[in-house]
């Protein structure tokens, strides 16, 4: 077993562009679910319309990269309302249906052989990170510590989108603490007594929607942009659900939580890939057991157990406050 | 006349007298009403909840809204406030008009309510509960909540405003804590001082002391009371006929959605209309076989009625 070589893996997926990609995802979440209690099940539909935004306008308009960032936040705007405008007033439910609907809808849509000329179809989008790797100052080599070790286009990857992390977290912080995040909190609680309190529960419900999935988005556009390209089939429902595990892994309604989470996950999901995988190839564990082609399923099982374990001992999540969670909230 | 229990006295004297020419009738009007509604229907499928033809609430005084279980008082409230909108009706607040306004907007214009299921917001501290009551406050708006320099000023203002409420209500020691770890009693107390710091002119508290323990309960007919001393206007709805004899000026009736009578609370214990209601048409006699004969007959022809009227609709 070359253990350094799955600690290294390991270490590398906590960091890693998955890590931080599925960390913006969380955050935005947290202010869906954590703050406002919003149980929006479809993310990924706010990722796909920002990582679509900005491929089809690079691509197929020719525009340059900041035109199609901000056509990716528009989109993921317009998104929102469209999203809340008919469920908002409705019970939180409903929003969770029409959701994950809609995400899958979007799927379709940018899959669909109809609009080939725009969206590519299945085989997406590709070659529109031109601008964004010309703007790379690392230079070749590589880059790293101990034994984590990053490309050049990797971390340069990384830097942006770990500060986009930063910048969105320290936005949640400054919003949830804020009179407006306690009104936040309050619709989370109960949104009739904030009703009765003279508070207009619907348009902070659209505005933490539209926060959320404008964060969500750049996760979107993180995720296309460190490979250059788009493919429909990345933004499935189950994209959605590993963002909500990071987010209960970390702590909702916490302000570190969802990126602690995403953090933790992929080092969990590495950790236990190549660990199996090593144990396989080496024979520790004989063929008759499992062989090298299971290992992708068995590993979900082994997170999945952890995830109950956690559920089990630890409700709240790593920095969740024990005490919110024995309130009941009704 | 009602014996009026309330603290200093004199104020109240007042109050009382401005029921002197009110005719203690269903619907009759009052010197000067704070809340006016007409015409007000609310049917849920075939059940109609509330149909009330006229009411005024008089300003300044507490009213009590009762009625046995099922009479339409909380949908009334409701309806009221917002928070259910009514098959027909019009009404005003402080003459302006309320039918189609949105909930929050009523409770901005200085109608606010509780609940009859405290509505304590568990995973909130008291004290943020009763920030969040404030009104007007600029760090509610998105940009401006980014910038604190905006709102910590009222922050600060809306939190002093809060330790007083707080003090008044005995709730000082667990301004810290969360919500959801008040008792029950505490909630009522929490919920009535957070309503309060929406400053309004207009309370309707459902059901204010239900499942309050006697010693708890007695104070908070104490806060209510203050309310009232205060200029409030208090409407609200109570099943314990000893705390409505003691802090009402003025008793709304209901029954099967209707206002059945309107009085002080010593004409409406006297009144058969309200007696029956609450306890049957026949109380106190036995039923005789023609009172049955005659009941049955009744029942009959209703279910007649109502089948030949769904025919009619069908064809």
């Amino acid at each position: 077993m070359n253990w350094e070589n799955i600690f290294s893996n390991a270490l590398e997926s906590a960091i890693g562009r998955d890590a931080m990609v599925y960390a913006l995802a969380a955050v935005g979440l947290n202010l869906h679910f954590g703050y406002t209690g919003l149980l929006n099940f479809g993310q990924v539909g706010f990722m796909a319309v920002g990582a679509y935004g900005v491929g089809i306008s690079v691509i197929e308009f020719g525009w340059p990269l900041w035109a199609g960032v901000l056509v990716g936040i528009v989109a993921a705007t317009m998104l929102a309302l469209v999203l809340g405008v008919p469920t908002l007033r409705l019970r939180a439910d409903y929003l969770a249906i029409v959701t994950i609907a809609a995400g899958e809808i979007l799927r379709f849509i940018f899959r669909a052989a109809e609009f080939r000329d725009f969206t590519g179809g299945s085989n997406g989008i590709n070659g529109f990170a031109g601008d964004f790797n010309d703007a790379n100052p690392f230079s070749n080599g590589q880059y790293g510590f101990w034994i984590v070790k990053f490309s050049e286009t990797q971390i340069w990857v990384l830097t942006v989108g770990w500060t986009l992390v930063l910048l969105s977290v320290l936005l949640i912080w400054a919003l949830v603490r804020s009179p407006w995040g306690r009104v936040l909190k309050a619709i989370r609680e109960d949104e009739d007594a904030v009703r009765a309190l003279g508070k207009n529960v619907y348009a902070y419900k659209m505005q933490s929607l539209i926060v959320g999935g404008v964060i969500g988005s750049f996760a979107g556009m993180m995720l296309a942009l460190s490979a250059g390209s788009v493919q429909p089939d990345n933004y499935g429902t189950a994209t959605t659900f590993f963002a909500y595990v990071c987010l209960l892994l970390g702590g909702a309604a916490t302000i570190w939580g969802p990126v602690v989470g995403s953090m933790l996950f992929w080092l969990i999901m590495s950790f236990t890939e190549n660990m199996l995988r090593q144990a396989v190839d080496n024979d520790y564990i004989p063929d008759s057991i499992m062989t090298g082609t299971q290992v992708g399923q068995v590993r979900f099982m082994l997170v999945g157990l952890l995830l109950v374990l956690l559920m089990v001992f630890r409700p709240q999540g790593i920095f969740g406050d024990r005490r919110e969670i024995a309130m009941t909230t009704r | 006349m009602t014996e009026t229990t309330r603290p200093g006295t004199g104020f109240s004297r007042v109050k009382v007298d401005a029921f002197e020419d009110v005719p203690e009738e269903p619907g009759s009007p009052k010197p000067d009403p704070i809340l006016v509604a007409d015409g007000i229907t609310r049917r849920f499928g075939g059940l109609t909840a509330v149909d009330v033809d006229h009411i005024e609430f008089q300003r300044g005084v507490i009213t009590g809204l009762i009625g046995p279980n099922g009479a339409g008082k909380t949908t009334l409230f409701n309806l009221l406030t917002g928070f259910d909108k009514p098959n027909t009706g019009v009404w005003r607040f402080d003459g302006r008009e309320v039918r189609g306004v949105s909930a929050h907007k009523v409770a901005k214009m200085g109608m606010v309510r509780t609940f009859q299921l405290t509505k304590a917001l568990s995973r909130l501290t008291v004290m943020d509960n009763m920030k969040l009551g404030a009104s007007g406050q600029v760090g509610e708006k998105f940009f401006s909540s980014l910038i604190p320099p905006r709102w910590r000023a009222q922050e600060t203002a809306n939190e002093a405003k809060a330790e007083a409420l707080l003090e008044r209500f005995n709730l000082t020691h667990m301004a810290g804590e969360f919500a959801g770890s008040l008792s029950g009693g505490q909630r009522k107390l929490l919920e009535m001082a957070r309503a309060l710091m929406v400053d309004p002119q207009l309370v309707m508290l459902d059901e204010p002391m239900a499942g309050v323990n006697p010693a708890l309960a007695q104070s908070i007919v104490g806060h209510v009371q203050d309310l009232a001393a205060e200029g409030l206007t208090v409407v609200f709805v109570e099943h314990d006929m000893d705390v409505v004899r003691t802090i009402s000026d003025w008793v709304v009736v209901m029954a099967e959605g209707r206002v059945i009578a309107e009085g002080r609370h010593s004409s409406i214990v006297a009144d058969s209309r309200v007696i029956d209601a609450y306890l049957g048409r026949h109380h106190g006699t036995p039923i005789t076989e023609a009172d049955e004969a005659q009941i049955l007959a009744e029942a009959q022809a209703e279910i007649e009625a109502e089948e030949r009227a769904r025919e009619e609709e069908g064809a």
